[in-house]
């Protein structure tokens, strides 16, 4: 069933499989959270939904748990995520030019998804691959040691 | 039987990865077939030995020899010169500037590079992080041996008597604290890992996940039977993708081979070991976020007094170590107390993994004992600053102290930094030359705290965006001096009444800028001018993250 069904029509079935396999524990949620966003690209508001019955918790309580941490993510956002390290240790490194040339490039803020759905721009804290500062992450892979100059081509990776 | 007569080992870290570590294993074995070596060279994956600069390594033992940084399409040359025909291959080999002391585990040889003393980096780089039985060939699991046969308390007493202390930025007793759980009520009880590093600036602990696993689960065994557990959990934080893949499948051999489950190594002892993933969010390295986010909440501090060691996880008496502390305790247990003491200075025992970063010229890990000054670090290990003179260091991640080149020959131990009134914190060395501004760093720093902070009590909420809105005026021209007063007034209330570690420690770059360098701050404000010029005092359109 591709993603786009299973997390729509599908999400019942979908969220009762994966507390299945987790278990239905209290201090399973944030596995299970964790599951949902990875396989729908974000936790929607339906899968709260079904997640409430399925664990009989609150969907206020499974919501704030859902918006505490980062990596949770709530809203639907643009095909690739591009995150900008904001740390110190990247700041030195360059990482304050690195971040205007990517604002300027995107032509977005951080939070914002582009117009074509291609792209969200986000913020982020230390990624703990300092030695290679500045950093900018776009999905799960890591640009390390990045110049200005370089980005319109790591961006031409993801269409 | 094959007679293995060689040992390749590629650097597997994420950085390696991203620059093709696995098409340069691919080539190897390839290559390997092609000159009908692969029953006499073994290839294994390693994790980088801290350098990054000369990613990705290829390792070739016995002769020790480093090649890097190398790409795919250098191996078959070095497959028929170095391994075919037994000559090394010169112009691929790793300049010795750009490795640091990163070699010191191989024996120490005219022109290398400074020797470490590395006890808890011991087998990062020299053994496939995903073999048991590599980290068995280097005495793993013998500290748990030990352990097992000595009665929990004298376990205790080596840790006491070893001295270590806490290496996740408080520097607590680690002994005491075994000790505490040990003699808290109830038979249920847990110990916990933290492995949410996410101080700014700080990947040891990465590192030892990646490089080590088997070695914390070892450290953890042995805690759980001085302190009378049978189930921990490491709590590895969500971004940390690659070690958490290692422990998952660390765990899995040592239940294989039996050090976890029941009646392990023959004894009446049984463990079992959880992995949980963090979710993004740095106060959960705090413990008691960490605990509550391991039971699925959100992940906001508890109200202390009752502590962990008391009633912590499920309200069970818990111990929660870092990964470093851990790290150190089977080297602890297979050498002795006595043997800790040979390291670092009488009140810290042992050694410290820093990072070093910033404007210097080697960035990367390296374990050095305890008591070493900033000023060593920087001229040996980093080989030196690379443009401009040292301004000031900010250890620890965000909450560490701002360290100026004036104190820079302060011993770095727990002891004679308090007394200099700086902190230690996580090992990050954030090295700055004076090219940098510090209302700029600063203004970075306080950014963190008001993105981090989870919002439970108002000094911190409230107190991080004021100090963040403040620090961005100055940067704009628009400071005020009374600013200057304010951020010393929020930065001692953050200290004095915030619920937890995150608030405690949020005012202290503001409040180490205004101690070591009010005059730059002023000039700012006085004089409308960023002295270094990277300011960019003029208003910036606002961003609303």
């Amino acid at each position: 069933m591709p993603a786009e069904t299973r997390c729509e029509s599908g999400i019942k079935e979908m969220v009762e499989g994966i507390v299945a396999e987790t278990g239905s524990a209290r201090s399973d949620l944030i596995p299970i959270l964790l599951r949902i966003s990875t396989e729908c690209s974000y936790i929607s508001e339906e899968a709260i939904r079904q997640l409430s019955s399925c664990l009989r918790l609150p969907e206020s309580e499974i919501f704030a748990v859902a918006t505490f941490y980062h990596m949770l993510l709530t809203q639907a956002h643009g095909r690739h995520i591009v995150q900008f390290c904001e740390s110190a240790p990247c700041h030195v490194a360059g990482g304050r030019e690195i971040f205007q040339a990517l604002k300027d490039l995107l032509g977005l803020k951080p939070g914002e998804t582009s117009q074509d759905d291609r792209w969200t721009l986000f913020t982020t804290s230390c990624l703990g691959v300092c030695g290679i500062g500045p950093v900018v992450m776009v999905d799960t892979d890591i640009y390390g040691h990045v110049l200005p100059e370089q980005l319109p081509a790591i961006l031409e990776n993801y269409r | 039987m094959s007679i293995i007569r060689s040992l390749v080992l590629i650097s597997h870290d994420p950085e390696s990865k991203l620059l093709g570590s696995e098409a340069i294993f691919a080539a190897f074995i390839e290559q390997l077939h092609h000159y009908d070596l692969q029953d006499e060279v073994s290839v294994s994956y390693a994790t980088d030995i801290g350098q990054s600069a000369a990613s990705p390594l290829v390792i070739i033992y016995p002769e020790a020899v480093i090649y890097g940084p190398i790409k795919p399409e250098d191996v078959p040359l070095i497959v028929e010169e170095h391994l075919y025909k037994g000559r090394i291959v010169e112009e691929k080999r790793a300049p010795t500037k750009g490795l640091s002391g990163k070699v010191a585990w191989l024996p120490v040889r005219k022109g290398s590079n400074p020797a470490e003393n590395r006890i808890v980096l011991r087998n990062i780089g020299v053994i496939d992080p995903e073999s048991i039985e590599d980290s068995l060939n280097q005495n793993g699991y013998e500290g748990l041996a030990i352990a097992l046969t000595m009665s929990p308390e004298d376990v205790i007493k080596v840790i006491s008597a070893s001295g270590l202390r806490g290496r996740g930025g408080a520097g607590f007793p680690t002994g005491m604290k075994w000790g505490f759980v040990r003699k808290a009520a109830g038979a249920k009880k847990y110990v916990i890992c933290n492995a949410d590093e996410s101080e700014p600036g700080t990947f040891k602990d990465r590192m030892i996940l990646e490089g080590d696993p088997q070695s914390i689960i070892e450290a953890m065994l042995i805690a759980g039977y001085a302190i009378g557990a049978s189930e921990g959990y490491i709590y590895i934080r969500g971004e940390y993708q690659l070690a958490i893949e290692r422990i998952t499948k660390a765990i899995q051999q040592a239940q294989k081979i039996g050090f976890l489950g029941e009646g392990i190594l023959g004894s009446s002892f049984n463990f079992t070991l959880h992995l949980h993933s963090g979710a993004g969010a740095y106060v959960c390295g705090e413990e008691t976020a960490l605990l509550e986010s391991i039971e699925g909440k959100r992940g906001e501090p508890r109200t202390r007094p009752p502590y962990p060691t008391t009633q912590g996880l499920f309200q069970k008496p818990t111990l929660i170590n870092n990964v470093e502390t851990l790290a150190n305790v089977p080297a602890i247990l297979r050498n002795g107390a006595a043997w800790y003491h040979g390291f670092g200075t009488e009140s810290s025992p042992g050694t410290k993994v820093y990072t070093m970063l910033g404007n210097v010229n080697v960035t990367g890990l390296v374990e050095v004992p305890m008591g070493i000054t900033l000023r060593e670090v920087v001229s040996i290990y980093a080989r030196g600053m690379k443009k401009a003179p040292l301004k000031f260091a900010q250890t620890g991640g965000s909450s560490g102290s701002i360290i100026p080149a004036s104190l820079q020959d302060t011993p770095m131990d727990f002891d004679s930094y308090r007394t200099a009134g700086l902190s230690l914190g996580s090992g990050a060395l954030l090295i700055c030359d004076d090219e940098n501004c510090i209302v700029d760093i600063v203004k970075v720093l306080t950014n963190f705290f008001r993105v981090e902070c989870c919002g439970k009590c108002a000094p911190c909420r409230v107190g991080t965006q004021r100090m963040y809105t403040t620090m961005t005026r100055i940067t704009e021209g628009k400071g005020k001096m009374g600013d200057l007063e304010e951020l010393e007034l929020i930065s001692d209330t953050l200290t004095n009444i915030s619920n937890c570690g995150l608030g405690e420690t949020a005012g202290t770059p503001v409040r180490d800028m205004l101690k070591h360098f009010r005059a730059e701050v002023e000039a700012h404000i006085k004089l409308g001018i960023c002295p270094t010029g990277i300011c960019p005092m003029v208003a910036e359109v606002p961003e609303f993250v």
